[in-house]
């Protein structure tokens, strides 16, 4: 492999989009309401197209002539690199459209830092994901402030989502040696500055709802590392069924 | 104008090819008919979301995946493009899915069988969205005028979907005989099922004659049955799978495939509730419904407290 | 309508540069900021548009269905209107 360091950096963007994109097909048909079961399969969408461009341009990095579907389907649970907070179970409404926002703040701005990255295949990907981030992030937002200062029953379950999914936030600015080296070469933005973007997202979005940030900070993290909380299992379960139970075909 | 001449006028309309528009006068019952087919239309749509996306998590690749996603989402589409005709009569969308949940209005039986292998997906997208494209086609020209544009809008987003699921099937069929057994497996099990999407024998049906009038329906089922048999058959051969009838047969004289009775005690079984699935259905539609009360309340109000904020 | 009932939209796309709105269908939402996104989601998914109106249904009047004859008729009848009613030599050109 030539660039391990720039594989595994993309390897770990393209396991967000795909388990994300995997989680929000779960509500296909069983949205709180035809338009929305709409909208969110197109961000469903959106994450599998992107998950599809990132794993190719994986495969490329790789350099060993395996196919997105082979990075996407035949890998065990610790070999995943998404953040914790993208496996999380879809709950209630409330608990996926915060764990699609607290998600979309992040991706936001780092897509608009990777559109300026030398390595124009990335800067492509980010270029053309960063359209559908930006809807991705208005339709969240819209509805995070719209359970918030909606009744006072969607403001608790607004409100108890951001409680239970404050902790897994964290680790969307995971830091490690993967970084440190691109980021010493400029090939990708440093996570603190994404960070604050995304703090300030966060709170404008949150103060217009009426909601708060939870005080406590206790933060998890492993997913960056291939540590998964148990929901990852049930998951990989299903997205991996078919090319398990029938290795080796073409469908 | 007395009834009679309005009635007279509408049936003229109708015998002149006029689109019936929604403000226009109609009868009674004709209304009534195009509520009843209409929303029974759309429940389909909105059911026929759930077999396929069953298998959404487990697509066996992200190209069928992303396009399985697709189409399911169309059918969600669909049916709000219909139940939008439904309202342009009057008929609330709200009601119209209560009477859905309760079990008052009814949705294609196809439904109410279970989608068990990947195959059957493949399945599915040829022959149920076959038959229904054989229905749809005719319903483009249907005499409502919302219903008939609803139609082609449909029909045109829809090509895609009859071909999506041959094409996966193509692959099973060319693949290891572990697949093509799958794939004939589906045939199997959905052949009869599709053929009884087209409803009762004309005889048997009771709203046929009357909706053939009105030009609401331009075909009769049997017609349409036929129509799909006979462009199917071919289909199968060329997948070299084996349609379950061992009475299909082309006649030459008439010039179409003759088949084998389909079993009614099963179809009226199904249809009064009593299939593999019609309880799981509505019990997750009713679900979605639920759960989705609180979110639509939220927004209401929500933009019941921005407009007095703006007026205030 | 009731709590959770939406109310009903009308739906206008152009669906390119230099062409008129027009009506595609109609749509529930809460206020017009999700009518917006969700007409995108619902009638742009197969890139028919570059710019959506929705207005809300109840605020569209209609002319009356019995009204018909007084509204539209008369016009019928003053063909004067349209060049065809006017004869021009033949060879004149430009007109």
């Amino acid at each position: 492999m030539q660039q391990p360091a720039l594989f595994e950096y993309v390897l770990r963007m393209a396991d967000d989009s795909l388990i994300l994109g995997q989680r929000l097909g779960e509500w296909c048909g069983h949205g709180p309401i035809l338009e929305e079961d709409i909208a969110m399969t197109n961000i469903s969408l959106d994450l599998i197209g992107q998950a599809i461009s990132l794993y190719d341009l994986a495969a490329e990095l790789e350099g060993g002539g395996k196919t997105h579907d082979d990075l996407a389907f035949l890998r065990f649970e610790n070999q995943y690199k998404n953040v914790l907070l993208v496996e999380q179970p879809n709950g209630d409404f409330a608990m996926t459209m915060l764990r699609q926002f607290f998600f979309d703040a992040f991706r936001k701005p780092l897509y608009e830092a990777l559109c300026k990255s030398p390595i124009t295949q990335l800067a492509a990907i980010a270029e053309k994901s960063l359209k559908e981030t930006r809807y991705h992030l208005k339709h969240s937002s819209e509805w995070v402030i719209r359970m918030g200062d909606g009744t006072e029953e969607s403001h608790q379950r607004a409100q108890a989502a951001i409680d239970h999914l404050w902790r897994y936030t964290a680790e969307l600015f995971y830091e490690d040696t993967i970084d440190e080296q691109l980021q010493a070469q400029q090939q990708v933005p440093v996570l603190k500055e994404i960070q604050a973007a995304w703090m300030e997202t966060v709170k404008a979005v949150l103060s217009e709802a009426t909601l708060v940030l939870p005080t406590n900070n206790w933060k998890f993290e492993g997913g960056r590392q291939g540590r998964h909380s148990e929901h990852m299992g049930y998951l990989l379960a299903e997205l991996q069924y078919m090319q398990r139970a029938y290795p080796d075909m073409q469908w | 104008m007395t009834l009679a001449e309005q009635e007279k006028r509408f049936q003229e309309k109708i015998d002149n090819e006029i689109k019936i528009e929604p403000n226009d006068w109609m009868p009674d019952a004709y209304r009534q008919t195009l509520i009843r087919q209409i929303s029974q239309h759309a429940h389909s749509e909105v059911v026929g979301m759930l077999p396929e996306g069953n298998w959404i998590t487990r697509a066996p690749n992200l190209r069928r995946k992303a396009v399985l996603l697709a189409k399911v989402q169309d059918e969600a589409g669909h049916g709000l493009y219909l139940y939008s005709a439904t309202e342009t009569l009057g008929a609330d969308r709200e009601q119209t899915i209560d009477d859905l949940h309760s079990g008052k209005a009814k949705y294609s039986s196809i439904f109410n069988y279970p989608a068990l292998t990947w195959a059957d997906i493949g399945a599915i997208g040829w022959l149920v969205d076959g038959a229904a494209i054989m229905n749809q086609v005719a319903l483009c020209r249907t005499s409502y005028g919302p219903y008939a544009r609803a139609m082609v809008k449909i029909c045109k987003e829809e090509s895609f979907h009859q071909r999506q699921g041959y094409e996966s099937l193509m692959v099973l069929c060319n693949g290891t005989p572990q697949q093509k057994a799958m794939a004939q497996d589906a045939l199997n099990r959905f052949w009869w099922p599709a053929l009884m999407m087209f409803g009762p024998n004309d005889a048997e049906s009771t709203h046929s004659e009357q909706s053939i009038n009105w030009k609401i329906k331009r075909f009769t089922n049997d017609e349409l049955r036929q129509s799909f048999v006979d462009a199917t058959v071919p289909q199968a051969e060329i997948l070299g799978l084996t349609i379950p009838d061992p009475n299909l047969k082309w006649n030459e004289e008439r010039g179409h495939y003759d088949f084998s009775e389909i079993n009614w005690d099963e179809f009226w079984q199904v249809v009064k509730g009593n299939g593999p699935c019609n309880k799981e259905r509505i019990e997750a539609r009713v679900k979605a419904k639920q759960n989705g009360l609180w979110v639509r309340e939220a927004a209401n109000a929500y933009a019941k407290k921005r407009a007095m904020k703006k007026s205030a | 309508m009731s709590n959770t009932e939406w109310p009903l939209w009308e739906v206008f796309i152009r669906s390119k540069q230099g062409l008129n709105h027009k009506h595609v269908g109609s749509l529930r939402a809460p206020d017009a900021t999700l009518a917006l996104e969700n007409a995108r989601d619902v009638y742009t998914r197969r890139s028919e548009g570059i710019s959506i109106w929705v207005v809300e249904s109840s605020n569209i009047h209609a002319t009356d269905i019995d009204e018909v004859a007084e509204f539209f008729e008369p016009s019928d009848t003053k063909i004067y209107r349209h060049p065809t009613f006017y004869e021009v030599p033949e060879g004149v050109k430009h007109m």
